[in-house]
């Protein structure tokens, strides 16, 4: 799996199914390394289905299931012969809401590194990435305390020094600001472009002054007739804000919709 | 701090205005230097790289405009880039001024022509010299700086009158070179209102630092007393 490729992840024609229900329509989309892009759009777009897509998070429903590719290194993650757990430490997730174990701060970093075999300092693991994720400073005098006792956004920041640890090449973020006030939220996406220097990393929000901020490209999503999620525009950020292309891409950043 | 690419991104926008000020000053010094010089090659260079400050003019536009649309400024950052907007396009305006002037020195071509150059070439120094200063108080947002910069317009304005009386002169004199010496009430009218350019950019100083708008040394072009 590691022979390089010109884009950290691709979707060639992916269709996503819950059951007989359709939930994205053949989704093609090539993500740029270390670079930030945003999946935008209403409610029930399928953008939360598409992210959960690129390292196999749909495996946990049983319904679900998936035609198309989705390349990885030119390989398609849905062959049987891929390994979902290797691949979730290589494309990790942040979640809408933070949730760090009920752990110290330190034991969240230490212990998910451990099981995946990491045998280095875990001291200096543990401030490496508290630092990538702009969180050390605050936290470096007491790492014994409670991670449940940190705000919301610090959480939010040790989620994401977790996800570090075990040295991915992509972090998915699924709404990882919406529970987070706008400090915290402007905060995480200054860290968001600290890490792109070194993770590509793609973000589904419904905040789309969100996308706007902090990505390069951004995904336009919306629900077609019979209710599935297609792809309406792909473009540079600062295009699909202020040239789209599309009359349902401008419609809904216009706010005339949805 | 929060807002990293925010700030990054005005200040590269800054920066970008700092250059297309540069640009404007070293035409509008070129385009006065040919009015002696007759150099008719480097009139036309100022006449066509006027192209180039256009275009820069349109790259800062949008670059703002992008700024506007994906980061959602507010209070101060959102009156810095409106006010940025209005200088980018003061400045291509008096790049306009500039090529206007090397116009001039490419109709004369070589003729013999008595123009009222101390003047001029004053006029220019002066306006350039505001200009420069106007930006620098412009991009630190001091609006102390700003607010005396106007009051120099006096000045030109009366360098203005003295050149607009030897012009006349010349031309009761001299009625044969009077297609010629016409041309040098361009030139003056054209630094004149670079000047009164300048007063807005420091307007805009103002309304950066305060959220007040308002005109300065209350004179515009139709105000002259000539």
């Amino acid at each position: 799996m590691n022979q390089p490729s010109k884009y950290a992840i691709e979707t060639r024609g992916l269709n996503i199914f819950y059951g007989d229900f359709q939930a994205v329509k053949d989704i093609s989309l090539q993500f740029e390394r270390n670079r930030i892009t945003a999946i935008i759009g209403p409610s029930g777009c399928g953008k939360s289905t598409v992210l959960r897509a690129f390292n196999r998070m749909n495996d946990f429903v049983p319904s679900a299931h998936a035609t198309g590719e989705v390349l990885y290194h030119d390989q398609n993650i849905n062959h049987p012969s891929v390994d979902a757990v290797q691949l979730r430490r290589l494309i990790g997730m942040v979640f809408q809401k933070p949730n760090p174990f009920p752990k110290s701060i330190y034991d969240n970093i230490a212990w998910g590194a451990k099981m995946n075999g990491f045998r280095g300092n875990t001291d200096d693991l543990v401030e490496e990435t508290l630092r990538q994720a702009a969180l050390w400073d605050e936290v470096k005098d007491n790492l014994k305390r409670s991670a449940l006792a940190l705000s919301g956004g610090q959480q939010q920041r040790l989620c994401i020094a977790r996800a570090l640890a075990v040295r991915p090449e992509i972090i998915l973020m699924d709404e990882p600001c919406s529970a987070l006030d706008p400090i915290a939220t402007l905060k995480i996406e200054d860290l968001m472009r600290e890490l792109s220097q070194n993770y590509t990393i793609i973000i589904v929000t419904h905040n789309m002054q969100q996308a706007a901020r902090a990505s390069d490209y951004t995904a336009f999503f919306t629900m077609d007739t019979d209710r599935s999620g297609i792809m309406v525009e792909y473009n540079e950020t600062s295009l699909i804000f202020t040239k789209p292309k599309d009359q349902r891409t401008e419609d809904y950043i216009t706010g005339r919709f949805g | 701090m929060p807002r990293n690419t925010l700030n990054r991104q005005l200040n590269m926008v800054q920066d970008e205005i700092l250059i297309l000020g540069s640009m404007v000053e070293q035409a509008t010094r070129a385009a006065v230097g040919t009015l002696k010089s007759r150099d008719l090659r480097e009139a036309k260079l100022v006449f066509e790289q006027d192209q180039i400050i256009n275009e820069k003019r349109f790259a800062i536009e949008n670059a703002i405009l992008i700024l506007m649309a994906t980061q959602q400024p507010m209070a101060r950052d959102l009156r810095t880039l409106a006010a940025l907007l209005e200088v980018n396009t003061e400045l291509e305006r008096m790049g306009d001024y500039a090529k206007g002037i090397a116009k001039v020195t490419l109709r004369m071509g070589n003729a013999e022509v008595n123009l009222p150059m101390v003047e001029i070439n004053q006029m220019a120094e002066l306006a350039v010299g505001m200009l420069h200063r106007a930006l620098g108080a412009f991009i630190e947002e001091n609006a102390n700086l700003a607010v005396a910069i106007p009051k120099e317009d006096d000045r030109i304005d009366e360098l203005f009158n003295t050149a607009y009386s030897k012009i006349l002169h010349e031309m009761v004199a001299n009625p044969s070179t009077i297609d010629n010496v016409n041309l040098a009430l361009w030139v003056i009218h054209n630094l004149e209102r670079m000047a009164d350019r300048v007063s807005n950019i420091c307007e805009r100083t103002v309304f950066i630092a305060t959220g007040e708008l308002f005109e300065m040394d209350g004179m515009d072009e139709e105000d002259l007393d000539v």
